[in-house]
């Protein structure tokens, strides 16, 4: 009898697990795949700030959530139709979020009395009817994956690493996806251990075969690839990488060298580590003693020429301010990165937020406005990295772009720029000493820049305020009045260089919904279901922050109420109305160290639309 | 005749006016560092000026070369930023006792250690000038300033001891009151390849006036310092007739003809921590002069040996191979 084959155009996993279960591997290594396949997707990793916290316990359960489809998605999904479920921590942390009827593959090798004194649980779940309502599928993968490795030399411990290749190979089986890209990306790990890319390898073809042989599921799930996707080259991407990816793009677009002065902290390490690999791009990447040497070595290579850049999240951006002021005041190319994380102090560095806001824009001391702007997805990480590097160039000013941990470690596949598209935003250094001094400048009001090295252009400059016109220090107060100003309005004439946001949605909505940073995926999920059903809303996501691009007045003038979810207490909201005090800005905030979810979203906007009906 | 200029220490000269308190011992350090830089032949626009916050931190502004005027106790942080950028570069650091070891101590250290080529002059006057006199991470217990009205209870750094401790590659301490001495250390550090560290003693008349006074006036000089000089004997007195020997792991006070050979250019460095462990003694002469010069490769050389063996290795990079990797597929 062959297996029934059920077409379903959408599908969220999640896999749970020890965080030495291997659960983040695994998600990627599923995510690579179905990418590979020509799903759209979107994922969400999930785990724990300890690296190692206390095995099978509650905090320490690690997960992973991908949502594929055969349409363009923007979430990595609401409530999953699959759990698989590595340990009884990992089953009740994340059962509850299952849809009604969905999956649950337990692994009940990991069901023993101890395994539940861990996870703090009186009685099995198994056995009692925590999980009546979901078709639970239980199978002893530790003991499958002994079985299938029977004869390997391994010892226990390190055959039972091989558990999630096991149950990778059978998610692949259950959703029909190849297993040769996992096979060869094996192959490549472990180059130099043959006995681990053949116990892996066993293991991940065992739990595919089983899959077809037990008989555990009802059926197999076919998930057909996007063939509505705009044509193009597609490559499946994290927000970490696709920000060094285009930082370097940007400096190699502004004609300069990269230079990443850093210190890793969670969750912006990445970009750090991706960016040192680069080094054939002209890329020089310095982890230096603490946040305050990064952003200093960054500024110093930028007064040697090169476009310093520093990479950081909330509590390394708040140790950078001081630098930050000295990159206002010397008027040096700078891009600051900050990947937010959430909480204050430590927080819960794992989590998400998006509370850097008014950090970004005003924390610092004294005058000294930076340019910020904001990414909204893991591909939107690219063209954001270009788009700072070409301000900070273009304006001779810091800049800051801020992520955040949902865009970070999230994946989804990103159309591929073409080359002719990117266009090149060429620095042109001032060589010629007649007439020059540091802060003689040009008509957008940015500094000439002269880098050290060229002859007869020796100066100095500082975080001393200089005179406008000789560049010397200067105590004047009317000089210092000018230049605080001349420093604003050369930072609100980026405003001249961006698009106004594009506008989605029927003409004069009742609600409009304003979107920055990585809850875009949710709004637009839930702005454009609830739209086909006619709801009179539309939706703009703001890129850039500080300054705001022109003609936003019209567009919420067109707007009955104006609304803004945001993982914060309300910052873009405060920031807009301080902007725009004659509209009024209401503020959706959730800040629990998760991203919205499309559904709450519905609910909210549907509140607001029935209170005007 | 060559066509190369030669320059005059008064070409290193900006036009800005010179703002140190009359009678500072600032004035002989620029004027020294003037000199070693016209002597050393460098091109003007090859030499960049980077200081931190500090009366010593204004000197970028007195000197007609790149200059960078930094944050408080960053300057170390931001040379070696530029450094990496650009290894062509001349870069001089300077800093002094608040700057370099108390709020940019750590930057001082990992710079050292990194053994970026950075010439790090340290104005050591153990008071904090700018700020109108409070204690230093150099100021000797007891000290009564501003903000120890009762005597300062704090242990001091001592500079020479914290570098070598950091592994910085080239050590030496001189003085503001011996031009000379000044100069030709200040020489042999801009010719050494490597993090380069110059303690300077060096006098604030405003609000530590004299600090150094009981080893550097005349009358005592001879007696109270030694002047370490390389591959010779260490010997010191008005008449040359006192030496230093190395007995059981520390150095002892012997006559001339007993003394010891002074050798800094030693791969082990217990000879220099012994040295600056003299500081300590009442009875014994303070060293004056090179501690330390070893070779070894620096950051901003191998930092860019590097990225030259992976481009080589791999090719240079094309912005087209960074976006458009194997991995990617294509649609429609
Ligand atoms: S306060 Fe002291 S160190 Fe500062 S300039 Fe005056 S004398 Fe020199």
């Amino acid at each position: 009898m062959s297996t029934e084959v059920i077409r379903q155009d959408d599908v969220t996993i999640r896999f749970a697990g020890d965080s030495g279960d291997g659960m983040q591997l695994t998600g990627t290594q599923f995510t690579d795949t179905t990418a590979k396949v020509g799903n759209d997707l979107a994922t969400f990793p999930d785990f724990p700030s300890e690296i190692r916290a206390p095995a099978g316990t509650r905090a320490g359960v690690s997960g992973y959530q991908v949502h594929f489809s055969s349409s363009d998605i923007y979430t990595p999904g609401d409530a999953p139709d699959v759990l698989v479920a590595m340990n009884p921590a990992a089953l009740i942390i994340n059962y509850k979020d299952i849809k009604p009827g969905g999956i649950i593959l337990v692994n009940t090798g990991s069901f023993q009395a101890n395994d539940l004194k861990k996870a703090q649980l009186d009685s099995n779940p198994l056995e009692d009817d925590t999980l009546s309502g979901y078709r639970v599928i239980e199978e002893d993968i530790n003991q499958r994956t002994i079985e299938a490795l029977e004869g390997t030399e391994l010892s226990k411990k390190d055959v039972l690493r091989c558990k999630n290749f096991y149950t990778l190979g059978m998610m692949y089986w259950l959703f029909h996806r190849p297993i040769d890209p996992t096979l060869d990306w094996l192959e490549e790990k472990f180059k130099s251990k043959p006995q681990l890319i053949d116990a892996n390898c066993r293991a991940l073809k065992a739990g595919y075969n089983h899959g077809e042989l037990l008989r555990l599921f009802q059926g197999r799930y076919e998930v057909p690839k996007v063939t509505d996707a705009p044509a193009g080259t597609y490559r499946n991407i994290m927000g970490n990488q696709s920000v060094a990816i285009g930082l370097v793009a940007g400096a190699h677009l502004a004609g300069l060298k990269p230079f990443l002065g850093s210190y890793p902290i969670t969750p912006a390490t990445d970009i750090l580590q991706h960016m040192s690999v680069l080094k054939n791009y002209d890329v020089i990447t310095c982890q230096m003693e603490d946040e305050i040497a990064g952003i200093c070595t960054a500024i110093g290579a930028s007064y040697a020429g090169h476009l310093g850049i520093t990479t950081t999240s909330g509590p390394g951006l708040a140790l950078k301010s001081e630098a930050v002021g000295l990159a206002c005041i010397t008027e040096l190319p700078l891009v600051i990165v900050d990947v937010q994380r959430a909480g204050p102090s430590t927080g819960l560095p794992t989590k998400v937020e998006q509370a850097d806001l008014l950090q970004a824009v005003f924390g610092r001391n004294s005058e000294a406005p930076v340019p910020v702007l904001a990414c909204s997805c893991p591909a939107d990480g690219f063209d954001c990295a270009v788009e700072a590097c070409r301000i900070a160039t273009e304006f001779m000013t810091p800049v800051i772009l801020l992520s955040d941990n949902y865009i970070a470690n999230g994946a989804e596949p990103w159309l591929l720029p073409k080359m002719e598209d990117l266009k090149e935003f060429k620095v042109e250094f001032t060589t010629d000493p007649e007439g020059y001094w540091p802060y003689r400048r040009k008509e957008n009001l940015a500094r000439d820049w002269a880098k050290p090295g060229t002859p007869g252009m020796q100066h100095r400059i500082g975080g001393l305020e200089k005179d406008a016109a000789t560049g010397a220090v200067s105590h004047d107060p009317e000089n210092h009045q000018f230049m605080v100003e001349t420093r604003l309005q050369k930072v609100l004439n980026v405003a001249d260089t961006i698009p106004t946001p594009e506008y989605f949605g029927p003409e004069n909505p009742d609600l409009l919904v304003v979107g920055w940073g990585s809850p875009y995926g949710a709004i637009r999920a839930a702005t454009e279901a609830m739209q086909a059903d006619g709801a009179s809303l539309g939706r703009i996501q703001l890129r850039h922050i500080y300054p705001l691009p022109h003609g936003l007045e019209e567009i919420f003038a067109s707007a009955k109420r104006i609304l803004i979810p945001e993982m914060n207490m309300g910052q873009l909201a405060r920031l807009l109305t301080s902007e725009m005090p004659q509209f009024k800005f209401e503020s959706f905030h959730k800040v629990k160290g998760k991203p919205f979810m499309a559904p709450e979203l519905k609910t909210r906007f549907a509140e607001i639309l029935e209170e005007m009906a | 005749m060559s066509d190369v200029q030669q320059l005059k220490p008064k070409d290193f000269k900006s036009n800005q006016e010179v703002r140190w308190c009359p009678g500072c011992g600032d004035y002989s350090i620029i004027a020294a560092v003037q000199k070693t830089l016209a002597q050393s032949g460098v091109a003007k626009e090859n030499v960049v000026m980077v200081s931190g916050i500090g009366c010593s931190s204004r000197f970028p502004y007195y000197m007609d070369t790149y200059g960078f005027h930094g944050i408080h106790g960053r300057a170390n942080a931001i040379a070696t930023g530029i450094k990496t950028a650009n290894p062509d570069l001349q870069v001089w650091v300077i800093t002094g006792d608040g700057d370099g070891l108390s709020i940019g101590g750590n930057h001082m250290i990992h710079s050292l250690r990194r053994n970026v080529d950075l010439k790090v002059v340290l104005f050591n006057n153990e008071i904090y000038g700018l700020t109108k006199g409070q204690y230093s991470p150099t100021s000797p217990r007891g000290l009564k300033t501003k903000t120890t009205p009762y005597g300062s209870v704090d242990a001091p750094f001592n500079p020479v001891q914290l570098a070598l401790g950091a592994g910085a590659t080239f050590v030496a301490r001189t003085l503001d009151v011996r031009p000379k001495h000044l100069q030709a250390v200040l020489k042999a550090a801009s010719e050494h390849k490597g993090a380069a560290f110059v303690e300077v003693w060096q006098n604030c008349v405003i609000f530590n006036d004299g600090a150094f006074k009981g080893w550097t006036e005349k009358a005592v000089r001879d007696e109270l310092t030694i002047d370490l000089e390389p591959g010779q004997p260490m010997i010191y007195g008005k008449d040359k007739d006192k030496g230093l020997k190395a007995v059981n792991w520390r150095l002892e006070r012997t006559t001339a003809d007993d003394a010891g050979i002074w050798d800094p250019d030693h791969e082990c460095p217990a000879a220099a921590f012994a040295m600056a462990q003299l500081d300590n003694d009442p009875e014994m002469p303070r060293p004056m002069g090179i501690f330390r010069r070893v070779s070894n490769p620096t950051l901003d050389a191998l930092v860019h040996e590097q990225i030259d063996s992976v481009t080589e290795k791999r090719g240079p990079g094309e912005l087209k191979d960074l976006i458009y990797t194997p991995d990617c597929w294509e649609v429609g």
